[in-house]
């Protein structure tokens, strides 16, 4: 009886613990779009609050943070400060020093107004969205006030709203592109002195033809009254070390995010056009989007980052999820979730990196969650590394690896047939791209062993070739011998 | 009784199979000369409903291994998740709507074609969808899918041809003008939709009025315990 109890009390403890743990909960999608389980690939070191800063007043509705070398930035809007902290190589954060007013000449105002967004460039000089002043600041590396950019003055922008800018991202040659509440035309584009040079990046507008027809039959009070074909606002902006802009859209229709339409992550180039390479499945989130806790809907994201080799990491409002995308658009992981517990988040609302260790800052929470990969998380962006570096063989140990931990990984099998590839091993190849079905890997494969096998067999195809060809006339010669035999 | 065994016994003459191969060959006249072959099809009854059958049957075998054994590369099927009688419906449902709603339709303003003509037209139109499938799947083994655009090209003309024939097969079977074909195209395809309508209007009464009875039987088991 007592032995009884005991087994029962340990079972239920554990059943308990269980959910407090229960973040484990990594997945990705396989190839028929069902979601597959995995290891974990990041897991949770430290949920940092104000309190652990030392800091008296807690976050107030922190809008971004932002890394730049091992400097961490956290924009306490609420508060009207920027903290500046240090992660060490230990994992720790140290606190710094907080930003809240800076060296300016008589006639600027030197504090902020609920300020949305700080951009470090390389040479250390700060560009700070200060919100409810209209303007972005420059300061220097010792916070001297260097220029502001205002709102535009020139006949393409629009007048008479507020000019609320909330994000900023600068290029090495000190460029601002600035994207601010209500300006639905894409960034706002500063030349290194202030001067407004145009907008960049204005997502297409797009509308159906029914709409149009539907619109030339209406009348004005009705037209006035309809969603006006308008393009898109930005979500969120990073700048990627190659000087591309990757930038996310929260506002689409769901269901034109499998044509690859609405692209709600996009990489820009120099004119403002989508560059993001893409799989067959575009990067659109959660691909199954259930019914579960009222939620119907795609992924809604809110920022973006992007780590070495162009692998880049989006947060989702909606559910609270994380997703890594690799260089050629294919899902790395997916994890995390809405809720309270460690590694989970109520509003995430921005994402940033140092190396591989990840930072998302939730906003109702007013805390910043700090990830650092697992064992098959490096394994992952290792062999992804190799790849991009060129040692095939590395990174097909490290597929190797990842596919000993998880069978289910699809990527390991490309990454796998790929180096077989390499090797000029095309049926292999052909077998680990066809198990995951990965077709246009399998069809360049199939092309060389199809080659291959027509040259080692060139003898063969050829005699078929010249008995399929010369039949008829064969035939067609005995048929008249044979003829002319029996008409003697 | 008698009816079966006639039918049966049928099967051991020597001269029903050669019946069945003559008008099964008489399709690949049809398929290249679609007016001329309906007439000759249903007013000189050069067809026969063996052949209409077989050839429903293999195209729907057909559907089957082009789901089955074409190169992913082109068709990407999870083939656990196939059900084979479902995609026989997909032929075979259709197909069974079509004849009925153009027979009701074409029958009322004075189409000449018997419902059983209507079927043995539709049935020889299927002709090229299976002679031009079961190659193509044997092709798509052989190919990259940067050649596929040939796959393309032969998977839209085996479509287009049996459209084009059951077209053809509609004016020759109830001797309309070209217009009026087009025009009972149409009347046929909105017949085909209401037919549909009612169908699951039906379904779904059915399905209630039966979910009554049960409950209630179950109720009054549930009582009586």
């Amino acid at each position: 009886m007592n032995r009884r109890r005991l087994i029962i009390t340990i079972a239920s403890l554990f059943t308990l613990c269980a959910g407090l743990f229960a973040v484990g909960d990594t997945y990705i999608y396989d190839v028929w779009n069902n979601i597959e389980k995995s290891p974990d690939v990041y897991r949770v070191v430290d949920v940092i609050y104000a309190e652990d800063f030392g800091l008296d007043k807690k976050f107030s509705a922190p809008a971004n943070i932002f890394c730049n070398d091992n400097k961490l930035f956290v924009v306490d809007s609420g508060n009207n400060r920027i903290i500046e902290a240090e992660y060490t190589a230990s994992k720790k954060i140290q606190y710094i020093r907080t930003i809240d007013s800076f060296n300016a000449p008589d006639g600027i105002v030197n504090t902020f107004a609920n300020p949305t967004d700080v951009f470090v460039n390389k040479d250390g000089s700060y560009f700070i969205a200060d919100r409810d002043n209209g303007r972005v600041v420059k300061l220097d590396k010792d916070l001297n006030y260097l220029l502001t950019f205002i709102e535009p003055d020139d006949a393409t922008y629009e007048k008479g709203k507020t000019f609320l800018p909330e994000k900023v991202v600068a290029d090495a040659k000190g460029r601002a592109y600035v994207l601010a509440r209500n300006v639905n035309k894409g960034f706002i584009k500063y030349e290194d002195d202030g001067t407004f040079t145009g907008f960049y990046g204005a997502s297409e507008v797009t509308y159906e033809w029914t709409d149009y027809i539907w619109k030339k039959f209406s009348t004005r009070a009705q037209r006035d009254q309809m969603e006006s074909f308008v393009p898109t606002e930005y979500s969120g902006c990073y700048m990627d070390p190659e000087g591309f802009i990757y930038a996310t859209v929260k506002t689409f229709k769901p269901w034109e995010l499998l044509s690859d339409q609405a692209k709600p992550i996009r990489r820009l180039n120099a004119l403002g056009d989508d560059i993001l390479i893409k799989d067959e499945v575009p990067p659109v989130g959660d691909l199954q989007w259930g019914t579960s806790v009222g939620l119907d809907s795609p992924s809604h994201f809110n920022d973006v980052t992007v780590l070495e080799n162009d692998i880049y990491v989006v947060v989702d409002e909606n559910r609270g999820r994380i997703f890594g995308y690799n260089n050629q658009g294919y899902l790395l992981y997916a994890f995390s979730n809405s809720g309270n517990i460690e590694g989970f988040f109520r509003l995430p609302a921005a994402v940033d990196h140092i190396n591989r260790d990840l930072f998302v800052l939730d906003q109702t929470n007013a805390s910043v969650t700090v990830f650092t990969p697992t064992k098959f998380g490096h394994m992952i962006y290792d062999a992804t590394d190799y790849y991009a570096k060129g040692e095939y063989d590395k990174s097909a140990a490290e597929w190797e690896q990842v596919l000993k931990l998880n069978g289910n990984y699809d990527l390991a099998y490309e990454g796998l047939g790929k180096s077989y590839l390499r090797q000029n091993k095309y049926k292999e190849a052909m077998e680990y791209f066809k198990t995951k079905r990965f077709r246009k890997s399998y069809s360049k494969a199939f092309m060389y062993y199809r080659k291959e096998w027509i040259e080692a067999h060139l003898g063969a195809v050829m005699l078929v070739l010249c008995i399929i060809i010369f039949t008829p006339f064969i035939v067609k010669f005995i048929r008249n011998f044979v003829r002319e035999l029996k008409s003697l | 009784m008698s009816y079966i065994t006639k039918k049966l016994s049928a099967f051991k003459k020597k001269e029903t199979y050669a019946h069945f191969l003559k008008t099964l060959r008489y399709s690949l006249y049809v398929i290249g000369h679609p007016a001329d072959g309906y007439w000759d099809l249903i007013h000189a009854k050069r067809g026969s409903y063996a052949a209409a059958n077989f050839m429903v049957i293999l195209a729907m075998l057909t559907h089957i291994w082009k789901l089955r054994y074409t190169s992913f590369l082109f068709i990407n099927v999870n083939w656990e998740e196939v059900n084979v009688i479902k995609e026989f419906a997909t032929i075979l449902l259709p197909l069974v709507i079509f004849v009925i709603c153009n027979w009701a339709s074409t029958t009322l303003f004075d189409g000449k074609g018997h419902l059983g003509d209507i079927y043995m037209g539709t049935g020889y139109a299927l002709t090229p969808y299976c002679l031009l499938q079961i190659p193509m799947i044997i092709m798509s083994n052989f190919i990259t899918k940067d050649e596929g655009a040939f796959y393309e090209v032969l998977n839209t003309v085996s479509f287009v041809w049996v459209l084009v024939l059951l077209f053809m097969a509609m004016m020759m079977i109830h001797q309309y003008s070209f217009g009026k074909t087009l025009l009972f195209t149409f009347i046929t395809i909105f017949a085909m939709l209401v037919f549909i309508f009612i169908m699951m209007l039906f379904f779904s009464l059915i399905s209630q009025g039966v979910a009554y009875f049960v409950s209630l039987v179950r109720e009054v088991i549930f009582r009586l315990n």
